[in-house]
């Protein structure tokens, strides 16, 4: 069912981090409905190069799902219109023929351009070395059958797991606050056994790193939740609410 | 804890959380005293005796105040903190998720509206009632007739809803704290963690249903002393 679109882009382009951004209108004719979007601006990109201008710069790495380095705010949506998928996993055939596209980076103060749809997402890196791991040392594999955890846990920790810390939340925040990040990564320890133990000072630590990093206050309008490319729940900011203020209040 | 609910996200939202709650807590009661009104206006006259310029009504007076003051000085202090982090850029293109409901993202305006709901409100009630008594005993001279109807709180009701004007006005600040509440309820709830996947929508109901009875409890006797005016 190949099928080929025209598009007009608006794409967001931006020399380095200080220089003022605007927006580029580009046309691309017949692009498949097959392709996925960054192979439509990797056409792009080959088509300006021949024209000797300037390509755009944009993230990406697996091109799978699963390593979080791609971004773009897509017609008002992080990694675009389509559900619990990244941008890198998004395909053309989500675009109707004709159809202008509004390519955006992620626009958050804790997150500056580098240079045109490129971000520096090095704070929620900052955030996982406040607390997001595990010091002790567990030794080698021990029997499957040593520690028994119970299966809704086991499911609970391996979907926070599941969070890419793409920075999508953040950006899609509009109090621009990074909680179901930092929830999933508290979550995913704190569920299970080795974790638990540096459970509270884990929550106090990387709270305390998002809040100095400027990130914003969570009011809970489920923003983060809808937009996630993981479907990572907003259960766990319950849970890193709980765990925090419990550690607060034991002090 | 050095200062926690100063310093820390989490921390200013359990005050948010706190201070909302307790002002919940304050609109069920007063929701269920003004329902007296309705069955006995008698009945309901008692009842402002009894909360009238006494230590105990006076020292509530005052915890309620500041719940108000500290829930809504925090609610500028998240807000203008929220709008730094999230940046200068604001997004050309900006979508609303369907799962996002409207009120979550118009809190602060809707509580603004709740607020000058409530002056408007104390203008009408304590500023006669209440403020009347207080100023009474501290030896201001109050006219007489002002001082008389200072417990009479059914008289009081009738006279401000004989006027159509203030029983719309009514009605609107009781729709913004509707909005106010169906969010409100369960993000306190989230906020102190007591939340999961299983409560998440048991609290949303439950918060749905709450919000709507408060404003119905509180409706019905604006409207119901309109209709006796009119037909009376
Ligand atoms: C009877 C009056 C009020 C009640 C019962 C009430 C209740 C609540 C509750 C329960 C919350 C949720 C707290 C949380 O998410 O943890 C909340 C949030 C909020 N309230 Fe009120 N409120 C009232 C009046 C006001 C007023 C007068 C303002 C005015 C400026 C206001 C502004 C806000 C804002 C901006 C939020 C969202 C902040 C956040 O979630 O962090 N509220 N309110
Ligand atoms: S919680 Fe979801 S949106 Fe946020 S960083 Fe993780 S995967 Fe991305
Ligand atoms: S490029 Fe790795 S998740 Fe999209």
């Amino acid at each position: 069912m190949e099928k080929s679109i025209n598009i007009t882009l608006k794409v967001w382009r931006q020399k380095d981090a200080k220089a003022k951004g605007a927006f580029e209108t580009y046309k691309l004719d017949g692009i498949s409905t097959d392709t996925s979007f960054l192979e439509m601006l990797d056409i792009l990109n080959e088509k300006l190069i021949t024209e000797r201008k300037e390509p755009i710069a944009f993230d990406h790495d697996c091109r799978e799902g699963i390593c979080g380095m791609c971004s773009l705010y897509i017609n008002g949506h992080p990694h675009g219109p389509d559900e619990d998928v990244t941008t890198c996993q998004l395909h053309m055939r989500k675009f109707k023929d004709g159809e202008t596209i509004t390519v955006e980076p992620w626009r958050l103060a804790a997150f500056p351009v580098i240079k045109d749809l490129m971000v520096n997402r090095n704070a929620y890196d900052q955030i996982i070395q406040a607390g997001g791991y595990v010091s002790i040392n567990t030794g080698g594999v021990p029997d499957a059958n040593a520690i028994a955890i119970p299966k809704p846990i086991a499911d609970e920790a391996m979907d926070a797991a599941a969070c890419i810390g793409c920075g999508a939340c953040a950006a899609a925040c509009k109090n621009g606050s990074a909680m179901l990040f930092v929830s999933a990564k508290v979550s995913q320890l704190a569920l299970l056994p080795q974790g638990k133990i540096e459970a509270a000072a884990r929550a106090k630590a990387m709270v305390a790193k998002m809040d100095e990093l400027g990130f914003g206050n969570c009011t809970n309008t489920r923003a983060c939740e809808a937009e996630c490319p993981k479907s990572i729940s907003i259960s766990h900011i319950a849970r890193l609410n709980r765990e925090f203020l419990c550690a607060k209040i034991k002090d | 804890m050095n200062l926690f609910i100063v310093n820390s996200s989490i921390g200013r939202k359990l005050v948010m959380s706190i201070t909302g709650i307790c002002l919940i807590l304050f609109l069920t009661f007063h929701m269920s005293m003004n329902l007296v009104a309705l069955i006995s206006p008698k009945g309901y006259n008692l009842v402002c005796e009894f909360l009238g310029a006494n230590w105990y009504a006076l020292v509530a007076t005052i915890f309620l105040a500041l719940g108000f003051i500290i829930h809504m000085a925090y609610a500028f202090l998240l807000f203008l903190q929220n709008k730094k982090a999230r940046g200068n850029n604001a997004y050309a293109v900006s979508a609303k998720p369907k799962e996002v409901e409207w009120a979550s993202q118009n809190m602060l305006v809707l509580g603004i509206v709740v607020a000058a709901f409530l002056l408007l409100h104390l203008y009408n009630f304590w500023a006669k009632m209440q403020l009347v008594e207080l100023m009474h005993q501290l030896g201001v001279n109050v006219c007489g007739d002002a001082l008389s109807k200072s417990a009479d709180g059914a008289y009081h009701i009738a006279a401000t809803f004989q006027d159509p004007i203030y029983v719309i006005l009514y009605l609107v600040g009781l729709g913004a704290l509707w909005f106010h509440l169906t969010h409100g309820f369960w993000s306190a709830l989230q906020t102190i963690g007591f939340n999961n996947q299983l409560w998440f929508n048991r609290w949303k109901c439950i918060g749905t249903i709450y919000a709507t009875i408060i404003v119905f409890g509180f409706a019905i006797v604006a409207i119901a002393y309109f209709v006796k005016s009119v037909c009376c």
